[in-house]
């Protein structure tokens, strides 16, 4: 069981270094992470936004709408961890 | 107060006197901090998250350091559920404002109905409110969870 | 064998994610006992949030924290900033691992609650029963 656990270890690592080939070097600025939509967010964000963190821009701004329900779910998640665990007095 | 006093001078002086000493005089300028880093997030590193954490982290502090009853004494279970609804209500209060007065949703710049002020300046204030409801969500979610997971749900003694 | 260090050192990012992901992988599917298969998804999600805020990096550049009259003046140069992109999808993801952390933890309580232990063989042989 270990052993095979193991093999599956090794053998997943293998691929994914195998597959770490086609990415992008370490910083690069050309890469399509910093060439597609950070840019206009670094250009624009604090003339829209007036947030000169840009990370908090983008957080509040632009993804709002993923920061919303983050937050739901971190709701639920509470929520859940109430229900599970609370033992009604009886 | 009156209750930690108490305790103070029923049990020995020993290491626990020391820790509980500390972490009284520590804890109003960690909530001090976490408000800091809400309010602050325009400017520095920070935002609602992180200032949310830190200011949880001083009622799950005061729990480690004391006990359970002690956390509830400060804040009781029921505001804490209200922070938590309040939070999210904030959050999505505002977006859905945007989307009642004609914009798209989370769209703050639509908000200059209410308060006349420049579309860039809402967007501003309106990072900073949502930044509050996620900072109140997310300290009220942190300290639940150590009740209810420190405790296994009997919110009794916990630690 | 130069060229293959070479390869190494320009992406030496990803070899040590990957490295971390495996640790945590092992752990996930290896270890019998429930709480350290936890721990091992935590480490597999750390792995993933390195990964990402590595690739907001850019060489030469500074933090995504501008002066704001400065910017509003001149406007940005965008080879100086970082991306701040991967940094805000990240802090989320970061919540949304403790919530998940905090979800897990609450499940095991109950599953120590009902069955009296957290190993894994032992709560498939009492369900078995």
């Amino acid at each position: 069981m270990k052993t095979l656990a193991l093999l599956a270890t090794i053998v997943t690592g293998a691929l994914l270094l195998y597959g770490t080939r086609d990415f992008p070097d370490w910083a690069d600025p050309q890469s399509p992470t910093s060439t597609h939509v950070s840019p206009y967010y670094i250009e624009h964000g604090v003339e829209e936004t007036h947030a000169p963190n840009l990370v908090t821009a983008v957080l509040g701004d632009y993804r709002s709408y993923d920061t919303m329900f983050e937050t739901v779910v971190i709701y639920c998640a509470g929520m859940v961890v109430v229900s599970v665990l609370r033992r009604t007095r009886s | 107060m009156k209750r930690l006093q108490e305790r103070a001078n029923t049990r020995p002086a020993g290491q626990g006197l020391i820790i509980e000493t500390s972490v009284r005089i520590m804890v109003p300028f960690i909530q001090l901090y976490g408000l800091y880093v809400i309010v602050h997030g325009h400017y520095s590193p920070g935002g609602g998250f992180q200032g949310g954490v830190a200011l949880g982290a001083s009622f799950i502090l005061l729990g480690l350091a004391f006990d359970l009853p002690t956390t509830l004494e400060r804040m009781s279970e029921r505001s804490n559920a209200l922070l938590a609804n309040a939070g999210v209500l904030i959050f999505t209060g505002v977006g859905a404002m945007c989307a009642i007065l004609g914009g798209y949703l989370l769209d703050y710049s639509v908000l200059t109905a209410i308060i006349p002020m420049a579309a860039a300046e809402w967007r501003s204030l309106g990072i900073f409110l949502v930044e509050v409801g996620v900072g109140l969500a997310v300290m009220s979610i942190m300290v639940s969870l150590f009740w209810d997971i420190g405790s296994a749900g009997q919110m009794d003694e916990g630690l | 064998m130069e060229q293959v260090v070479a390869v190494i050192v320009a992406k030496y990012n990803y070899w040590l994610y990957v490295i971390l992901m495996m640790i945590g992988f092992y752990a996930m599917i290896g270890k019998r006992n429930l709480v350290k298969k936890l721990l091992g998804m935590n480490i597999f999600q750390t792995a993933i949030i390195l990964l990402y805020v590595s690739t907001g990096v850019k060489r030469g550049a500074g933090i995504p924290i501008l002066d704001k009259y400065e910017a509003l003046k001149h406007g940005v140069d965008v080879a100086g900033v970082a991306n701040p992109l991967p940094h805000v999808l990240m802090l989320t993801a970061i919540v949304v691992s403790v919530s998940v952390t905090g979800v897990a933890l609450a499940i095991l309580l109950r599953i120590y609650r009902r069955y009296g232990t957290l190993e894994e063989d032992e709560i498939l042989e009492k369900i078995r029963q």
